[in-house]
């Protein structure tokens, strides 16, 4: 692999994310990793629903009291559509077109930002509610779950945002694709586990 | 790049080990601090049979008592018997495959850091205010309970530790799939490749749920989180569930390897190909594929109910059978075979009745109703101490013996280490076969002590008596170490003779690039197949003779740890009213950490080349070194 | 010299039967000499599974002491490569066979048994005047002590479980503080006594402990609790029903009896709210219940340890109530001094304390 080596869009490969062996090794790990994540947002999961609901005597909010919708389905909305707009810039990233994708993966930050930002008022307006972390195991367990996807979310925009800014002179290569693939794909499994948080602890928590 | 050999100062080997991202050396380095760690198990067992030694004993407090039995467990499981096993995978199974390294070098080094600095970061609880004291399985309300910072060292250092565990497994796991030579079709991958492949994706599924534990244990006892607060809504029992949902594939974490270290020796050491290798294959996925649908036979009394208890029994007892087929087709292959005893084999012969004694008690649990009465007895005790020690440590002394001279050049003394284990395994069988009845006859497991009137006296001291020979064993094996070591004599590639797999056919220890060319593979125990038709070469090469892409080393993954490190005691003491600086040492240990990450990550790594010039002198008898 | 190879037999043997009895434990306390249905059912378990696990050993043995045997490269020569045999279809499915119906002898009597013995549905039948039919006992475990509520009766008490033989007893386990497991070896197995559920289940006892060597069965915690977890022990006194009612009548008595002597007097005005207090953690009548901070002490004459494990007499006591930290190592009771401003108890206070507490007593 020589990463002076310049492409045009005819010369680029269909899959350069697989097209070196450390391209093919990083795919291949990075999927396990996801198996791995998937792992612990279960082990969360099944945590939340246990503690749903539960505190000490007496406790002031449970999940049907506490949850609305709009702000959530708004957050959820702006989510997928940000899954969408780096599935084009992974498009792009494919017909060796480096500018196009820079500007869908800009798109993509502005969202997921915006979701980040929604979410740290979303907790903030509970907090100042009165439902802290400390207050019940359902607190600690809800805070921990839709925390840990938060979490995520800001590690999947500083890597794209890193991703850009260091790259955005050299352009493409067969040495950074791979890395602008892993975190789009990094992006779309925050997504997917966006979906389940929308179902089990907001839907499932309002309808009681 | 290459270099012929030179003396290097200290200093400069010590640089060298700390950046490398060597397969090898990593090997090494996971061998010496797994043994350190083994020690330090040990010392802690022979201080828990001076205790039990006689009834009534005051040679520990109470106290300290459970500190112990908590970290000989800790660190027998997390420190001693996982890093041994990982550096064996490391040194042979890359070598096995015939890959010139493994997927990702620079992980490899960050996994090593990563579990050293978790297991030095729990054993300085010592040395800072007491260790953990709710025993390696930290139940949630004595965890919780406990006072001083002994369990945040625990969950801190376990979550570290864990962390390069995970890595470690993903690495090997994507090793095997994507680096195999040509012709190293999946059914043709030694047992030991195979054995670490499984055993690396239980690793992958299974440290997830520790950690999520790990972390609700933390937020609870640090950050004042209500996961296992009864009186605030929690849940203790979650934390068994997690707990186990890792524990028990953690066991065949452990005793996959071990299983496949022994294969390869059986083989060896019988000159016959393996019986069954198809089924062998097959039952090492099916004990990786049940082992995760087990875990609540560690809680038959917890009161979860007859249905799950019932369903749990059952699933149990079907492990029994891939295990029955190994044990089965390992018989059949030392039967017919040409077998030599040396050490390696004897070690590999004694595990068979020993391993089967601790799988039919093992049986014996997975009956519900009969586990109320064994369950948290000696009888437990003595139960996994013949699976992990007649099953692990076993292997790990098998392999110790079987790869040293692959991973350092030179035979360990065959005369000593007989005496080795003829102590260690009567001082074994000595220590845990009376335990059962120990246990039979109601002593509860984890007691600092234990009255007169209980009838337990003579059995306690029989068992004490068997743990000072297996010290004086694992003395006599330092020693041969040391002497082996000062000795240095060089061994060529085949040292036993019959080596069947590639490890064999490469010089001992192998060059840092591992083979010049890519060999072919022709076959299982594709050496073996050379050997018979008499290829003078050794191997077959599936490629011509070019220039090598090596990684680069790196002090990163080193810095990346230590941040990780420094964070934890800021975390530690993050609640402590009088140490207002434990927040700053938490962001700045994490500066460390996420900001040697974004180095890693925006500096460009492509390592270098081994021109075809230096790989010729190398071959001529110059010996290239690192980079 | 045949006289003195028999002589070595008789010893052998003699030597043999000690190491075998021996392993079977103590009666009191060993899951070897079962004394209730409980036990039984599962000691029946333990030889049936030890029967199935030694023909597999057996089996394995056999090959295994064959192969190592007749394969030594010392008998086959330096030179022999042997043959490279794949494997065989047949054998594979033989030995997967197999153990599959061994597996499956042990598997019927462990499910009939797991749902026999969580079968509590009889626990709250009751008879045509309301009362049950059956005893339960409310057990809590605290830390390193036990308390027993026998809430159909009324009464309270601690440490020393009395139970009527050859019944069902039925318990519900609750923890007051962190995990214990409730444990009594020869009369059945354990279960959890967890802090957020309550646990149930059943034992019987079908001997008098009278005909035991230390008059009492021993009770264990079994999950590990803290420094003083090995002396977590409670005692189980089984009486016949006669006896257990007699009991539960004089349990039941709303007054203790009154001090005898001068200085059990002195004791009892120490023990009160006037003199070290200690009545408002310990109750002494079998009918008051403190809300388990301590346990109750209406049966403190009768028992049969002191703290759960020491030896009954004033001596073990005095030494307890003085410094209890020094017998149970982090466990709750306050040492004596700090009771009495400071200032260690005198000789002469002890000896009236223990005075006080040997004579609180139900029994005759």
């Amino acid at each position: 692999m020589d990463i002076n080596q310049k492409y045009t869009p005819q010369s680029w490969p269909d899959h350069p994310e697989t097209a070196t062996l450390e391209g093919k090794n990083k795919f291949i790990g990075f999927w396990l990793l996801l198996a791995a994540e998937t792992v612990t947002f279960a082990s969360l999961f099944a945590t939340y629903l246990a503690l749903k609901d539960k505190g000490p005597s007496g406790m002031e909010y449970s999940a049907a009291g506490l949850f609305e919708l709009p702000l959530v389905f708004a957050m959820t909305m702006i989510l997928l559509t940000s899954s969408l707009t780096s599935v084009y810039a992974m498009y792009h990233m494919k017909n060796h077109n480096f500018k196009a994708m820079q500007a869908w993966l800009g798109i993509t930050v502005i969202l997921g930002a915006t979701f980040l930002g929604l979410e740290i008022y979303e907790f903030n307006h509970y907090v100042h509610l009165g439902f802290g972390f400390t207050n019940s195991a359902f607190s600690s367990a809800f805070y921990v779950l839709v925390g840990t996807h938060g979490a995520h979310v800001l590690f999947g925009l500083s890597w794209f945002i890193a991703l850009m800014i260091r790259n955005s002179k050299r352009g493409l290569n067969m040495y950074n694709a791979p890395k602008f693939y892993l975190a789009s794909l990094y992006w779309h499994f925050i997504d997917v586990v966006w979906v389940f948080i929308f179902t089990v602890v907001y839907l499932m928590g309002v309808i009681g | 790049m290459s270099s012929i050999a030179q003396k290097k100062g200290f200093g400069a080997t010590i640089w060298d080990f700390m950046t490398t991202v060597d397969h090898k050396k990593i090997a090494i380095l996971y061998l010496i601090s797994g043994g350190f760690f083994f020690l330090v198990g040990g010392v802690e067992a022979m201080l828990i049979r001076i205790q039990l030694a006689k009834a009534g004993n005051d040679f520990l407090s109470a106290g300290l008592y459970n500190e112990i039995i908590t970290m000989h467990g800790t660190t027998m499981i997390f420190l001693a018997s996982m890093p041994i096993l990982l550096a064996f995978m490391n040194a042979i199974m890359p070598l096995q495959i015939g890959a010139r390294d493994v997927a990702f070098p620079f992980l490899n080094s960050l996994g090593f850091w990563l579990f050293f600095f978790g297991g030095i970061f729990l054993n300085l609880s010592w040395f800072m205010g007491g260790a953990p004291d709710a025993g390696w399985t930290n139940y949630a309300s004595l965890a919780l309970a406990s006072e001083g910072h002994g369990i945040d060292f625990y969950t801190l250092g376990l979550t570290i530790s864990g962390f390069g565990t995970l890595i470690a497994g993903i690495n090997f796991l994507v090793t095997i799939i994507n680096m195999r030579a040509p012709g190293m079709t999946y059914m043709r991958m030694p047992l030991f490749t195979w054995t670490t492949f499984v055993a690396s994706a239980l690793i992958l599924l299974a440290f997830p749920p520790l950690t999520v534990g790990l972390f609700f244990m933390i937020f609870d006892r640090l950050f004042g989180a209500n996961f296992f607060a009864v009186d605030m809504g929690g849940n203790t029992i979650i934390w068994e569930h997690l707990f186990w949902i890792f524990g028990h594939p953690e066991v065949y974490i452990l005793i996959l390897p071990a299983f496949g270290i022994f294969s390869e020796i059986f083989a060896i050491f019988s000159r016959k190909r393996l019986f069954g290798y198809t089924a062998l294959v097959f039952a090492t996925i099916l004990i990786g594929f049940y082992g995760f649908m087990v875990w609540a036979h560690h809680m038959f009394t917890v009161g979860l109910g007859p249905t799950a208890n019932a369903v749990f029994a059952l699933a149990t007892m079907i492990i029994a059978v891939p295990t029955g087929i190994k044990i089965f087709n390992w018989l059949l292959t030392i039967w017919g075979g040409n077998i030599s005893f040396t050490v390696p084999m004897i070690y590999a012969v004694a595990f068979i009745p020993s391993f089967v004694a601790g799988g039919v008690t093992g049986v014996m649990q997975a009956i519900a109703p009969l586990d109320y009465q064994l369950h948290d007895s000696y009888f437990i005790v003595a139960h996994f101490h013949y699976v992990i020690v007649g099953g692990v440590v076993l292997a790990i002394l098998a392999g110790t013996h079987l790869y040293w001279p692959k991973m350092f050049g030179t035979m360990l003394s065959e005369k000593l280490g007989k005496w080795t284990f003829w102590f260690f395994f009567i001082g074994f069988h000595l220590t845990f076969f009376i335990q059962h009845f120990l246990g039979l006859m109601g002593m509860p497991r984890r007691v600092y002590t234990f009255g007169a009137d209980q009838g337990w006296d003579l059995f306690n001291a029989i068992s004490s008596a068997g743990a000072v020979l297996m010290a004086i064993g694992v003395i006599i094996m330092l020693v041969n170490v040391v002497m082996t070591t000062i000795k240095n004599e060089r061994v060529g590639n085949d040292p036993w003779g019959d080596g069947r797999t590639l490890e064999w056919a490469i010089p001992s220890p192998p060059p840092f690039y591992n083979f010049a060319q890519t060999p072919l593979v022709r076959g299982l125990d594709t050496y073996w197949i050379e050997k018979m038709e008499g290829n003078k070469k050794g191997m077959i090469f599936a490629e011509p003779l070019g220039d090598i892409h090596m990684p680069n080393g790196s002090i990163i993954p080193f810095v990346m740890s230590l941040g990780m490190f420094i964070a934890s005691f800021g975390a530690l003491y993050f609640l402590d009213g009088d140490k207002p600086w434990a927040l700053a040492v938490l962001v700045i240990g994490m500066l460390i950490l996420f900001g040697s990450m974004l180095l890693r990550s925006l500096k460009d790594d492509l390592g270098f080349h081994i021109t075809k010039a230096e790989l010729l002198e190398d071959a001529k008898g110059g010996k290239t070194d690192g980079h | 010299m045949m006289k003195g190879i028999k002589k070595w037999r008789l010893f052998a043997l003699m030597t043999t039967l000690l190491v075998f009895l021996a392993g079977c434990g103590r009666e009191e306390i060993s899951t070897l000499i079962p004394a209730g249905e409980v036990a039984q059912d599962q000691f029946n378990l333990l030889i049936l599974s030890s029967i199935v696990m030694l023909f597999v050993i057996i089996v394995v043995s056999i090959i295994f002491v064959l192969a190592i045997v007749k394969f030594r490269r010392s008998k086959m020569g330096e030179d022999m490569i042997p043959e490279q045999v794949e494997g065989s279809a047949r054998l594979e499915f033989l030995w997967t066979a197999v153990p599959i119906v061994l597996l499956l002898v042990l598997a019927v009597p462990t499910v009939y048994s797991t749902f026999d013995l969580a079968d509590v549905s009889t626990m709250d039948v009751q008879a045509e005047d309301g009362t049950s039919t059956h005893l339960t006992v409310n057990v809590t475990a605290a830390l390193y002590w036990w308390e027993f509520e026998y809430p159909e009766q009324g009464i309270v008490t601690a440490q020393e479980l009395v139970v009527p033989t050859d019944e069902r007893v039925y318990f519900n386990l609750i923890s007051a503080d962190i995990k214990h497991s409730f444990w009594i070896p020869s009369v059945g197995g354990k279960l959890d006594v967890n802090p957020e559920n309550v646990n149930t289940f059943y034992l019987s006892f079908d001997q008098q402990s009278s005909e035991l060597e230390d008059g009492v069965f021993y009770g264990k915690c079994a999950e590990l609790c803290g420094p003083s977890h090995a002396l977590m022990d409670f005692k189980v006194k089984s009486v016949d029903r006669e006896e257990f009612d007699q009991w539960v009548t004089a349990m039941q008595e709303e007054e203790p009896a009154a001090a005898e002597g001068d200085l059990a007097q002195q004791g009892e005005e120490l023990f009160g709210a006037d003199g070290l207090a200690c009545i408002s953690c310990h109750a002494t009548s079998g009918a008051g219940g403190t809300g388990g901070v301590g346990p109750n002490l209406a049966t403190f004459g009768d028992r049969n340890r002191v703290a759960g494990y020491l030896e009954h007499n004033e001596e073990n006591l005095k030494n307890w109530i003085q410094d209890p930290q020094e017998y149970k190592p982090g466990n709750l009771m306050p040492d004596a001094a700090s009771l009495n401003d400071g200032e260690e108890l005198s000789d002469q206070e002890l000896d009236a304390l223990a005075a006080y507490l040997m004579g609180l007593s139900v029994e005759e």
